[in-house]
């Protein structure tokens, strides 16, 4: 008897003799799983009711009077539409730099065979590992003897570096299942380097592109510290710390202003990773990011 | 190496500059400041004087430090290592067998903790360990009094938190790595009657290690680096007795303006990073040649 037909065989004996273990099984496995979605769901919970309850504290309770004064209340030009302006801003403006970055040095490493290609790569890969955290301290005292503090442009060339790593490892791993024949026919007929890679390459891995950039943009719309030290003024802080400094004085007051606060900021990343994993599923991104 | 093959290589250019500006430049002022008396304000911020040592030998003379490395290290382990990979784990393994439905509600709950940007999730882990708070409602329907789980237990509700906030990307790197087994081995084994644990231990957990390794150096490393969370919950407190050293730096350099002692606070957790970094990267180099 052949493997295949003796696999055949135990594969039907079990399914007539484990057809209701298996079916049990199951059954705990949903229950279990369930109750694993109800704990991290708990805490999120508050966020949504508290939002639309005028009364709210910190208990979790179905509104008595639900209404949507706490979204009224936060939508104002102070509060919150010039911090999310300023997150645009800087969320953008980081995804922009890290993506012409990334782009142009993923292309030789992924071009072109050189030994400078592999110390490099994982050199980079190692740069993903340092904890962005702990480099805040020695950022701060650089950006004072530069001068930088309280800058945009800065802000945005540092939080961009942070995340140039992983997007260096991304955009080259999507760069190298773009096949070479392509350009090498435009390289015959006189094309450069950079416009084969403008009008032949980026235009095949857009997708790529797409989650590399709202990766970076998530991120850094999400960035709490890197803003909080290196921004000043009021007036350029983005949502992440407009959010946090005025609650933090105000919020003993206002729990549901912050809820509406909270659920407004989020929303925009929620709709960017719905996209980024309907597109693509969640596996495929994340072995861009993980697997290498 | 010519000219020519040299010139291919200038569009690096750019990511090389803003690496060694923005990443190396930083990483080696830490160092360089950690052996000095730099200050947030006044003359010791404007004209800073080596010092040495120093700021090493405190830290070990200082209760503090000892205290940080010690909560840090019980903070990586419970809630990344324990926490969010265990649960991770578990939640994909659950997955294979349960219910599409139930599996997809699940992992949208679960990632929804991670998508949240991190102040956000950090007020609302705020909000549910508060005295008043949500896990206090549940805990008192069965008819026990909660504590006031940030001042009495600040420890465990940040590993609590972090775990809740973290678990998602285990639960993807594990969903990836689990889609990879082929059926066949796993249902092969359960003909040989090999029973559900021991097909874990001694079939899947091997097949899937590389996963493994990978996952735990990845959120070892980002738990080293949580900040919000914690500032937002606890703050450090009460009596830093939820101080990690991201925090400890944090503080002594803008709370006590002591840029030397923070720096060389920083330079512990960049040192810290740089080995598991280099673990990393030795390991994925040995999977792929």
């Amino acid at each position: 008897m052949t493997t295949r037909a003796l696999r055949a065989q135990l594969r039907k004996t079990s399914t007539t003799s484990g057809g209701s273990s298996r079916s049990r099984a199951r059954l705990w496995a949903n229950i279990a799983l369930a109750v694993v979605g109800v704990c991290f769901v708990a805490p999120l919970l508050w966020l949504l009711l508290a939002a639309v309850d005028p009364q709210a504290g910190y208990q979790t309770q179905v509104p008595s009077s639900p209404s949507i004064a706490n979204f009224a209340a936060v939508l104002n030009p102070e509060l919150l539409f010039r911090p999310l302006a300023n997150s645009l801003w800087l969320s953008a403006g980081t995804a922009v730099v890290n993506l012409l970055a990334a782009v142009l040095a993923a292309y030789p490493l992924s071009r072109y065979q050189s030994r400078f290609n592999k110390p490099f790569m994982y050199t980079v890969l190692f740069g993903t590992s340092l904890p962005v955290t702990a480099i805040m301290v020695p950022v701060y005292g650089l950006f004072v003897q530069l001068q930088l503090l309280d800058s945009m442009a800065a802000t945005i060339f540092f939080m961009a570096t942070t995340t140039l790593p992983m997007a260096i490892w991304m955009t080259k791993n999507f760069m190298d299942s773009v096949p070479v024949e392509l350009e090498e026919a435009a390289w015959m007929d006189g094309a450069s380097a950079m416009a084969a890679l403008r009008t032949i390459v980026l235009p095949l891995m857009r997708q790529g592109l797409g989650v590399v950039f709202i990766f970076v943009f998530i991120q850094a719309w999400g960035n709490f510290f890197v803003p909080f030290i290196l921004l000043l003024s009021p007036d350029k802080q983005p949502a992440a710390v407009s959010i946090f400094s005025f609650f933090g004085q105000h919020g003993a007051i206002a729990y549901g202003q912050l809820a509406a606060f909270s659920i407004l900021y989020s929303v925009p990343v929620l709709l960017l990773y719905t996209l980024v994993s309907r597109g693509m599923g969640n596996s495929f991104a994340l072995s861009g990011a993980v697997k290498g | 190496m010519t000219i020519r093959r040299a010139m291919r290589l200038l569009p690096v250019i750019p990511s090389i500059l803003l690496l060694l500006l923005f990443l190396l430049a930083p990483v080696a002022w830490s160092f360089y400041a950690s052996f000095t008396d730099a200050g947030l304000t006044g003359k010791a911020a404007k004209d800073p004087q080596w010092v040495g040592a120093e700021n090493y030998l405190r830290m070990f003379s200082d209760d503090s430090f000892p205290l940080s490395a010690w909560l840090t290290l019980v903070f990586v382990a419970a809630s990344a290592v324990l926490g969010q990979n265990i649960l991770g784990l578990l939640i994909a393994l659950l997955m294979t067998r349960s219910g599409t439905v139930v599996s997809s509600l699940v992992g949208t709950a679960v990632v929804a903790a991670w998508v949240l940007p991190e102040i956000v999730a950090a007020f609302a882990a705020y909000a549910y360990f508060n005295r008043d708070g949500t896990l206090n409602q549940m805990v008192g329907m069965v008819g026990i009094e909660g504590p006031d789980w940030l001042y009495s237990f600040p420890l465990v509700a940040i590993i609590l938190a972090n775990t809740w906030r973290g678990t998602a990307f285990s639960m993807l790197v594990y969903r990836a790595a689990l889609a990879d087994v082929p059926r066949d081995i796993s249902e092969a084994a359960l003909m040989d009657g090999a029973r559900g644990w021991q097909r874990l231990t001694f079939i899947t957990l091997p097949l899937i290690r590389g996963s493994i390794t990978t996952n735990l150096m990845l959120i070892t490393l980002q738990t080293l680096a949580v900040f919000t969370l914690i500032w937002v919950m606890t703050a450090g407190g009460p009596a830093n007795a939820s101080t990690t050293l991201a925090v400890l730096a944090y503080q002594e350099a803008f709370k006590f303006g002591d840029i030397g002692y923070g720096t060389a606070v920083a330079s512990v957790l960049i040192l810290l990073g740089m080995i598991f970094g280099a673990i990393y990267v030795r390991l994925l180099r040995e999977r792929r040649p």
